[in-house]
């Protein structure tokens, strides 16, 4: 199902207003962003994986953590429509997306999308990652259709 | 099997200040309007302010999010000799209902003899729950939501939305539907913020916020305070009012929904659900009832589609029938007879989060207190249960069902 407005051309949020913060256990995650690697959390004892990375595996609760490349592909999950950036009060199109990471089963990202009209995203669209500079030096994962 | 603590407490004070469009209620502060409230629920009930002895509050007792209840305040200026029991709910508006659960858990402990579940919001400038997220800098988990341009509740909810469409053909005109019903049960209402009716031309022509969800299909932004006392049955017979006996109640959520869109790692069905499912299982399991049982539903309406999904939830129709549902006019109140339309159970007969007045969940407990007595503005005729939900929101949501005894 698409949407039956025309909005233009899906746009990323420009990188510098945007800011995140780590700790311990997500560090690793953007440390690989910044080399333009795409990871997921992975449970080093079972092999789950989870996202957004947490202390233990929900599955076996150990603390060992594996990072693996992961190919930076994916499928769209769901997603929102949004016409204004409240960081500026711009309006500006952007579509946040719920993203299926490929070679990860069970883990998603949130991120923006870009490379085609944001009318013409659609659930189960395959995208790959894009990589967005942000403030302080961090890169953020985002995806462009395939 | 029936809940050991069933019917055993009951509602019977309950206390409103006037509503307000966001940030109208200044130069109010939190403190006056909360008082104002408490002290008019004390009035309803035949009680003294100086005889609350609990309090049970949710949303981790943040007032709006502007500012916290200190029950140390409280006491101060209205005057409680002491307090035995006060506690909150963790997170935020998914818990109301549920603390009624908190305070019969009090009474029933013997913790206190009359428990005040209260919430007052008012959203300066400063302060407005609609850009919950935009303003501040992410935690480290939220780092993996907010960066995307999900500042507010209604993108989050708008992404849960969305997949619904997908996965069940559910329509706009459903929403549209939910928008046009709350405001026919608002139109008579003195209090209410959105009363006059509303056409689907209108509804149609509202701005879409964040597709698939249109500014009208957002709640209001609202300032008040609301404020009811629980006390045990027996209590209950020397109020002045009729009471609303706590049937059943519940909160929590599966870990499937957890954080929920804060999250957004829900598996189906509960990614495009209102995670209402396990508490909703819960108070059918207490009460040995089920949806067809109710006599009228007040379901938290902060954004219609969470309306759609909570029918569902809690088996008023079957997943993915929510659609269908709502456009053969089942959540409509008919006052001519009394009853729902079609065979439907009235949802939101106040006019709800949409239209009336949003005060975090507090405005359906109200109304399900004034059907059990059976002096609501749009009466449900011989209204024996009455179910209140909060939440969709991260764990806890919470389902409540009143009864009259």
């Amino acid at each position: 199902m698409t949407s039956p407005i025309a909005y233009g051309p899906a746009q990323l949020l420009p990188g510098e207003h945007i800011r995140i913060t780590t700790n311990p256990d997500t560090e690793p995650f953007w440390l690989a962003a910044k080399e333009h690697r795409l990871t997921a959390c992975q449970c080093a004892s079972c092999g789950t994986f989870r996202m957004p990375p947490s202390p233990f595996c929900p599955v076996c609760s150990s603390t060992e953590k594996a990072w693996p490349d992961l190919p930076g592909t994916g499928t769209v999950f769901s997603y929102a429509i949004c016409n204004k950036n409240f960081m500026t009060g711009e309006d500006f199109v952007y579509v946040p997306v719920v993203v299926d990471l490929d070679g990860a089963p069970g883990t998603r990202l949130v991120a923006n999308i870009t490379g085609c009209s944001a009318e013409d995203v659609h659930i189960g669209m395959k995208v790959t990652v894009e990589w967005t500079p942000i403030k302080d030096g961090w890169v953020l994962p985002n995806f462009r259709s395939v | 099997m029936t809940w050991v603590n069933a019917d055993k407490c009951a509602i019977v004070g309950v206390g409103a200040t006037d509503y307000y469009i966001r940030g109208k209620s200044w130069p109010r502060t939190i403190n006056e309007m909360a008082g104002e409230a408490i002290l008019k629920a004390c009035a309803d009930a035949g009680i003294s302010v100086k005889d609350i002895d609990g309090i049970a509050y949710y949303s981790g007792a943040l007032a709006g999010y502007l500012d916290k209840f200190d029950t140390g305040s409280l006491m101060e200026t209205l005057g409680m000799p002491n307090i035995s029991f006060t506690a909150a709910l963790t997170s935020g508006g998914g818990g109301s209902v549920g603390a009624i659960g908190l305070a019969t858990a009090a009474l029933m402990n013997e913790d206190c003899k009359y428990a005040v579940t209260v919430m007052a919001v008012q959203q300066v400038p400063t302060a407005r729950l609609g850009a919950a997220f935009g303003a501040t800098l992410p935690s480290p988990e939220l780092s993996f939501i907010q960066p995307a341009g999900l500042f507010g509740p209604g993108h989050l909810i708008s992404v849960l939305t969305r997949r619904h469409m997908h996965l069940y053909g559910t329509t706009r005109d459903a929403f549209g539907e939910i928008v046009m019903s709350s405001r026919l049960h608002a139109h008579n209402r003195p209090k209410s913020i959105r009363k006059s009716l509303l056409t689907k031309e209108e509804y149609e022509a509202s701005v879409m916020l964040a597709d698939p969800l249109r500014r009208l299909d957002f709640c209001l932004e609202s300032d008040g305070a609301i404020a009811v006392i629980t006390t045990t049955t027996d209590r209950a017979k020397d109020c002045r009012n009729k009471p609303a006996a706590v049937h059943a109640c519940a909160h929590g959520a599966s870990r499937n929904w957890g954080r929920a869109f804060s999250w957004m790692g829900m598996p189906d069905p509960e990614f495009s659900s209102s995670g209402h499912k396990f508490t909703a299982d819960r108070i059918w399991s207490q009460s040995g009832l089920s949806a067809k049982d109710m006599d009228v539903a007040l379901l938290y309406d902060h954004f219609s589609s969470m309306v759609l999904m909570q029918l569902e939830d809690y088996g008023f129709c079957e997943r993915g029938e929510g659609n269908d549902y709502v456009l053969s006019g089942k959540t409509r109140y008919d006052p001519a007879t009394g009853k729902g339309v079609n065979g439907g159970v009235p949802v939101n007969t106040h006019g709800g989060n949409l239209s009336e007045a949003y005060i975090i969940g507090m405005t359906h407990i109200l109304e399900a207190v004034e059907q059990i007595r059976g002096t609501a503005i749009n009466q449900v005729k011989d209204c024996e249960f009455a179910l209140a939900s909060g939440g969709p929101a991260p764990i806890p949501v919470s389902s409540l069902i009143l009864r009259s005894l």
